[in-house]
């Protein structure tokens, strides 16, 4: 089996993230970036399927060259091979994301994708929904359960207030929630390992894709600070305050 | 030498921070506690290639160079020094010396399970006689036929209450005084071999430091490690790459308790802002990390040396080890006083990275012996 997994290069999410000083973006310098902790948990699924029962896996991240890193990291996972599409400085919407790797999939035509829910820096969750819509896939979204069976995936699902299982015929996209697996340490030969694989460096023109954007980033800004609490002397005053300057109950 | 890490050192270090904080970091209290080592995780380390960074794949290691090594050794140091140590004097003082000058049977009868963390390694070195004086080991070993018979009590050996193989050095010609010391492997299983007592410590308390004692303790003749004579040169290579190992341990026992003396600052409220606005508390965390960036410099430089086959590193490798046993000294006392009298109790972890600082002045060459080696590098010529 072939799958496709897409993995996003995001910030160390335990470290706090600052704007630049004219709101355009992030400051990344000496930011420590990583694979999206939700990619982690797909790369891992599919390695364990192709370790099973055989197959390959090949990333693709989409961004810089200073995504290659972010493909070793996977590559030291177990993942086979690799593509690198470089933006060469554009920046894409989820809608042009998935026009890319729908691209991809077309080249490579994997019996699966799988990737994570979302990525942890912008929270989208989008890019799977339409790389599925776009290739008239079925999708099974936030797994933590995948059985594959002849020609179909049975994914169970968390839903609010539970579980849902799905079949879907494949090839489907499939998005990874937390629970699906633990991902595994990167061992040191692994990464070593990783540094011979294949990483394929394309631009978008080269896979005959032509992403858009339909939308733009104006600008980002920090929430406003927290105003200070305040401190009351009796529950009559805490409720007091509640009922009439909080105006919560 | 390049400051900063290449994609591999860099994947190593990620790996490590990560297996360190969320394998090692959770159990650390309760092993200085209770003064015992959970063995589990050197099998987990051993899977990962951590306890043999820089033995090549063929020998069950991890196929990465000497930095890397020192990485790993920080990284695990800096959430637990006794995993450190467990690891350092494993790879440094036992595999090292296998792989450098054993026998290709040597390494596949003892390297691999070694390097690959299906057992643990020590070195036999230090004696109740023979501390700072390596030289004066009193451990005989004589040839009986087809074995050698050894006899003799080695004290102070990391690893030694769950060591599977021993690299003991005994003297097999006591006229010839240093010159006739010879290094063994010796398994742990073999007949005469005894763990005498276990010491109990200051710091580092969850790694085993026990008493070996031989009596007439039978190896195979094939057990010699490199050629008759060669013990004391061997032991003194072995210890500059050892030198490596601890001055890690003390970059991450450093950064360990300064990591949470930062965190600790910003959150401590007095006079109603946190500690980390004063300046007393400002200089101290601009001194500790000062500090310890040049002795993780000193460090990689001494690791990059043996990395790119230096013959004599020992100055570089001593220069190391005691300028960052001294920062990891000062940086927890300051780390303590940081936390104030919360530092003092063991509801935070600083008292223990203050504890475990004091060994690294200690073992594998004090302070003085490392500056005694500095020194005669300066005067020799």
């Amino acid at each position: 089996m072939k799958i496709m997994v897409p993995v996003r290069r995001v910030p160390n999410p335990d470290v706090k993230v600052r704007l630049k000083k004219d709101g355009t973006g992030i400051e990344t310098e000496g930011v420590n970036f990583l694979v999206n902790p939700f990619d982690e948990y797909a790369i891992e699924e599919a390695v364990r399927i192709t370790e099973k029962s055989g197959g390959e896996v090949f990333l693709v991240s989409i961004g810089g060259p200073e995504n290659e890193e972010t493909l070793r990291a996977g590559l030291a996972l177990g993942a086979h091979r690799a593509y690198l599409v470089d933006l060469g400085g554009e920046c894409y919407e989820s809608s042009g994301i998935a026009d890319i790797l729908a691209a991809v999939f077309k080249q490579e035509n994997p019996d699966l994708v799988i990737l994570g829910k979302q990525s942890v820096d912008t929270d989208n969750n989008q890019a799977a929904q339409m790389l599925a819509a776009k290739l008239g896939l079925a999708q099974a979204c936030f797994a933590y359960k995948v059985e594959l069976q002849d020609g179909k995936a049975v994914v169970q699902r968390e839903i609010d207030g539970g579980l849902e299982v799905k079949e879907v015929e494949l090839p489907a996209v499939i998005t990874a929630d937390l629970r699906l697996n633990q991902p595994r340490y990167a061992s040191l030969p692994a990464i070593m390992k990783a540094k011979k694989k294949e990483v394929k460096k394309v631009t978008p023109a080269d896979l005959g894709a032509e992403p858009k954007n339909r939308a733009r980033v104006l600008g980002l800004s920090e929430p406003p600070p927290r105003k200070a609490g305040q401190k009351v002397a009796s529950v009559d005053e805490l409720v007091d305050k509640l009922v009439n300057e909080a105006k919560v109950l | 030498m390049n400051f900063e890490l290449d994609d591999v050192q860099t994947l190593v270090r990620d790996t490590a921070r990560r297996f360190a904080q969320e394998e090692v970091a959770p159990l650390a209290a309760e092993m200085d506690k209770t003064a015992t080592f959970r063995m589990e995780l050197v099998k987990q380390m051993g899977e990962l290639g951590f306890m043999g960074v820089a033995i090549p794949e063929q020998y069950g290691g991890g196929g990465m160079d000497y930095r890397c090594y020192s990485i790993v050794v920080e990284e695990l140091s800096a959430v637990c020094a006794s995993t450190g140590v467990v690891v350092s004097a494993h790879s440094s003082l036992c595999c090292d010396p296998i792989y450098r000058f054993g026998t290709e049977e040597q390494k596949k009868k003892y390297l691999v399970p070694l390097a690959s963390g299906q057992m643990l390694g020590c070195l036999g070195l230090t004696e109740p006689q023979a501390g700072t004086d390596a030289g004066a080991v009193r451990t005989t070993a004589v040839l009986d036929g087809d074995e050698w018979v050894l006899n003799g009590t080695k004290i102070f050996i990391t690893n030694g209450g769950q060591a599977g193989v021993a690299v003991v050095i005994a003297s097999t010609d006591r006229s010839a005084k240093h010159r006739g010391l010879s290094a063994f492997i010796v398994p742990a299983d073999a007949p005469g071999y005894k763990v005498a007592k276990e010491e109990h410590k200051l710091g580092i308390r969850a790694s085993s430091t026990a008493e070996l004692v031989f009596e007439d303790c039978r190896i195979p003749k094939e057990n010699l490690l490199g050629q008759p004579g060669e013990g004391f040169k061997i032991a003194m290579q072995t210890l500059d790459g050892g030198r490596i190992g601890i001055a890690s341990q003390a970059v991450g026992i450093a950064r360990g308790a300064m990591e949470q003396a930062i965190a600790y600052a910003k959150e401590r409220q007095q006079f109603g802002q946190p500690i980390a606005n004063f300046q007393a508390i400002q200089w101290k965390l601009a001194d500790m990390a000062t500090e310890i960036d040049a002795a993780r410099l000193l460090t990689w430089r001494a690791a990059w040396m043996k990395d790119q086959g230096f013959k004599n590193y020992s100055r570089e490798a001593a220069m190391a080890k005691l300028f960052a046993s001294d920062v990891a000294m000062k940086a927890t006392r300051e780390a303590v006083q940081v936390f104030g009298g919360y530092g003092y109790i063991d509801e935070y972890p600083v008292e223990r990275y203050y504890r475990d600082a004091k060994i690294t002045e200690i073992y594998e060459g004090t302070s003085e012996v490392q500056r005694m080696v500095i020194s005669r590098a300066l005067l020799r010529d």
